[in-house]
């Protein structure tokens, strides 16, 4: 064998290694898509909050509920467009969308934000929701963290910042809907320029 | 220092190189996730997967599932090992080139 051969015989071990246990066709513009939801979704809930006559948000029926609907509407159109964008980039990459590696990253991303959903559900009824915006934080960057090991590992920064975004929410709650802007809007949006930017150069 | 006795002839086939890359970041795999990556036809897998098992490098599990025969792989301690040898091997075979 030659050089070359040892040198293909590695990039293709690196390659395999990769393929084989990590899924890259995540892009940019989902996390910028999902940042920009989050800020129009956040102003939309300011809106609501201030016009309902008060500046601070209870559990009164109504608006209440306005609110949700607002959060699920974020959510459902960040995840939708994420995996809009990620099916064409995997048809175009040439990848199966549909594998043992999404199976995994999707488990890993899930357990953690599904449990943190149905936590704050469970406290919302008993009444407590002044630490709903630092559990929101907290269980996604949990999520983020856990997640990382089966697509680019850099998003376990995200994850951290979210964490302590989160901490720092459940010790000063009154700047809760600002850190969530930060957290779920600007985070995003930072994020997905530097994936975007990585993209390019490559 | 004998670099290229550190060259595991095993693993001197693109196939067989490819298997326990794959084993060596997952746990198992089954043996249509294995063809799927590699590229590679049935046969062709088959007979690379039994010259890995003769060498202890990797177990084979046999399984049902409903009434489907689901086959799983896994590298063992001893292939492992033999990997990461061989990969160092071709490291320091390619640095040493490159010095010249």
């Amino acid at each position: 064998m030659s050089e070359q051969d040892y040198l293909k015989d590695i990039s293709e071990i690196k390659n395999l290694m990769n393929k084989s246990s990590r899924f890259i066709s995540l892009s940019g513009w989902a996390g910028i898509f999902a940042g920009v939801y989050a800020l129009i979704g956040a102003a939309v809930a300011y809106y609501i909050v201030m016009s309902s006559g008060r500046d601070y948000l209870i559990l009164d029926g109504y608006v209440f509920r306005l609110i949700l609907l607002d959060l699920a509407l974020i959510a459902i159109l960040s995840v939708g467009t994420a995996i809009f964008i990620t099916t064409r980039r995997a048809k175009s990459d040439g990848v199966k969308f549909w594998d043992e590696t999404t199976r995994k990253l999707l488990m890993s991303f899930l357990v953690p934000l599904v449990t943190g959903g149905i936590y704050i559900l469970i406290i919302l009824k008993q009444q407590k929701y002044g630490q709903t915006g630092a559990l929101m934080l907290i269980f996604y960057g949990l999520a983020l963290v856990n997640a990382a090991k089966h697509t680019f590992s850099n998003i376990k920064y995200l994850g951290y910042i979210e964490i302590a975004l989160g901490l720092i929410c459940a010790l000063y709650p009154g700047y809760g809907f600002w850190l969530w802007v930060v957290g779920f809007g600007v985070m995003h949006i930072i994020y997905g320029a530097m994936m975007l930017a990585n993209e390019k150069k490559q | 220092m004998g670099i290229i006795e550190n060259i595991n002839k095993v693993f001197d086939h693109r196939i067989r190189l490819g298997i326990m890359s794959i084993l060596m970041v997952n746990d198992e795999a089954d043996f249509n996730r294995l063809k799927e990556l590699l590229e590679v036809t049935d046969g062709n897998l088959a007979s690379h997967i039994k010259a890995l098992e003769k060498e202890a490098y990797i177990l084979i599990e046999k399984q049902f599932i409903g009434k489907k025969p689901n086959t799983r792989y896994s590298a063992t301690k001893l292939g492992k090992a033999a990997f990461k040898k061989h990969i160092n091997a071709l490291e320091q075979l390619i640095m040493n080139k490159g010095l010249k």
